[in-house]
């Protein structure tokens, strides 16, 4: 393993920080980038040979600041730039900086990046194409091949947003209370977007480190909010989700549903993780809509088998979430459980009604058909199927509904009743 | 003598490891480990969940219990070894192998352990 690897590991971690006090100083995030890519350009050749800083984000922020104006001043004089020892030799500045670098700026800093990427007039594309490259520092072809466009057209995505955001006004003072209070709603509903592109991905692919990055991101969110409950229950729903994701495809990539995982292949250390952060959330006794689903995907990481999943008390959650933020969504997964604790008939009286709703949801279609095959209504089961098929994100769905449809074609062939995977 | 090895880390850099370092540094950690209990000098050791993960309990006239670390440190306590050596010297020898299977970043703490009292997990 090389230092390379380390110093990366390094640069990534600083990145929030270093690009956010840059963004502070130049108030444009052009500049703010370039600076911060120069600073690691230069980090990687210094580090290697005198060893990283005890402060990084210090270092490559004082480094990052004196490369930028440099180059603003070598523009208006045509002067070459000076040489790097000139620029990075920072000993006796850099204790100096460090103690400047105080813990109210960091917060404000990364929380103004962090808004600037889920600005109220971008679009949800390119929110995440934004967050991805200057919080996360994926590189674009990264990013491209996640979403599967071309480079260059990534390239024009992450252009725009950031043309966007440098015509809108982004203020730069210190956002009060109330103010970091809105933020962090929208901070928080766009790393759980990330997180979803990732999730819903099929197994192998490029998006699942999406998943990842939306955790980091949560947990960089969580040292901004330390006490904030629905920040543990975002982080918590996050680790308590992708703790299943080795066991969420099989070898050929298609999808296992949660009856049928292998429980064994769940990530233990996320879902120790996962359950500490309800555990804080709920002393605070301020429900909110991430912390319910969080204790909804903490009963069933707790049930050893299938057989020990508190389906009762995760009807009351769902009924809570509904409550707390209610959506057709929320309805048919509530009925999931409805259908464990009373039968099929019941639950397929509680999605009927969300049909004109979710006429566009591959889920409903999917919920349906499970639930008519279970009540022996093959025909409707059928057609059910047929319109998941149509409406499948990946092929990964749209696998798993024809392998419902084969069964169902052999065991209509065969005159048997369908067993039924649930 | 038993010393405590305390291991101090920027956790934001930890969590930024990619998957290969990550599991390179834990089989590198666990050779450590092997090599310290053939010697039957390992004790406790502890991997803690991140400082996130923290709460603490602020004594006083009104216990004050807080989200978070005890303190906000740029390197925070990530876990411990407790190790049987012969001498401080040695102490720091088991330090520097630990090191070595851990490099980059971060500090150990090395305090001697005044009592141990016997585990009853």
């Amino acid at each position: 393993m090389t230092d390379i690897a380390w110093i990366h590991a390094m640069l990534t971690s600083a990145r929030p920080q270093a690009v956010g006090a840059l963004l502070r100083y130049f108030r444009d995030l052009d500049t703010a980038e370039e600076a911060f890519q120069d600073a690691c350009l230069r980090a990687l050749k210094a580090w290697p040979l005198n060893g990283p800083p005890r402060d990084p984000a210090a270092w490559l922020i004082m480094v990052g600041r004196n490369v930028a104006i440099d180059a603003k001043r070598r523009e208006r004089k045509q002067e070459p730039l000076p040489p790097d020892d000139v620029i990075s030799n920072l000993e006796d500045a850099e204790v100096e900086l460090a103690e400047r670098l105080d813990g109210a700026d960091y917060r404000d800093d990364v929380l103004r990046l962090l808004f600037i990427c889920c600005h109220p007039e971008l679009p949800p594309t390119q929110q995440i194409a934004l967050a991805l490259r200057i919080v996360s520092g994926l590189t674009v072809k990264q990013i491209a091949r996640a979403f599967l466009v071309g480079e260059s057209a990534m390239e024009q995505r992450i252009t725009r947003a950031k043309s966007r955001v440098a015509d809108a006004d982004v203020p730069f003072e210190a956002p009060g209370p109330v103010e970091r209070a809105e933020r962090f709603a929208a901070v928080a509903a766009m790393i759980y977007l990330i997180f979803n592109e990732g999730y819903s991905a099929s197994g192998g692919s490029a998006r699942a480190p999406l998943c990842d990055e939306a955790i980091r991101l949560a947990r960089l969110l969580l040292r901004l909010f330390q006490t904030e409950p629905e920040v543990m229950g975002l982080t918590a729903l996050l680790l308590l989700q992708h703790a299943r994701a080795a066991a969420r495809f099989d070898a050929q990539g298609e999808v296992v549903l949660l009856d049928d995982q292998d429980r064994s292949l769940w990530n233990q250390g996320m879902i120790a993780e996962g359950l500490a952060l309800i555990d804080k959330a709920m002393r605070h006794r301020r429900r909110g809509p991430y912390q319910v689903q969080a204790a909804i995907a903490a009963l069933h990481a707790r049930a050893a088998t299938p057989q020990d999943t508190d389906w009762a008390q995760i009807d009351l959650l769902y009924a809570a979430l509904e409550e707390l933020q209610p959506s057709p969504v929320v309805t048919l997964n509530r009925a999931v459980a409805v259908a464990k604790l009373r039968g099929p008939e019941a639950a397929l009286a509680m999605i009927e009604p969300l049909a004109p709703r979710l006429s566009g949801y591959f889920h409903f279609f999917g919920a349906k058909g499970a639930l008519l095959l279970k009540l022996g209504r093959a025909e409707e089961a059928r057609s059910a199927f047929g319109e998941a098929i149509a409406l499948a994100n990946t092929p990964a769905e749209a696998a798993h509904i024809r392998m419902h449809l084969d069964r169902l074609e052999k065991d209509c062939a065969t005159q048997g009743s369908a067993k039924v995977a649930t | 003598m038993l010393y405590a090895i305390l291991c101090y880390n920027p956790e934001d850099v930890v969590s930024s490891w990619s998957k290969e370092q990550h599991a390179t540094v834990m089989s590198d950690l666990a050779m450590v480990r092997e090599k310290l209990t053939k010697e039957r000098r390992l004790g406790p050791v502890a991997r803690l969940l991140p400082t996130t993960a923290a709460t603490t309990l602020r004594k006083g006239r009104e216990n004050l219990v807080i989200d978070g670390p005890f303190a906000e440190t740029k390197e925070q306590l990530l876990g411990f070894y407790i190790v049987e050596c012969q001498s401080l010297d040695a102490a720091i020898e088991t330090a520097k192998e630990l090191a070595r299977a851990n490099p980059g970043s971060g500090s150990y703490e090395i305090r001697p352990v005044a009592q141990l009292h016997q585990s009853s997990l």
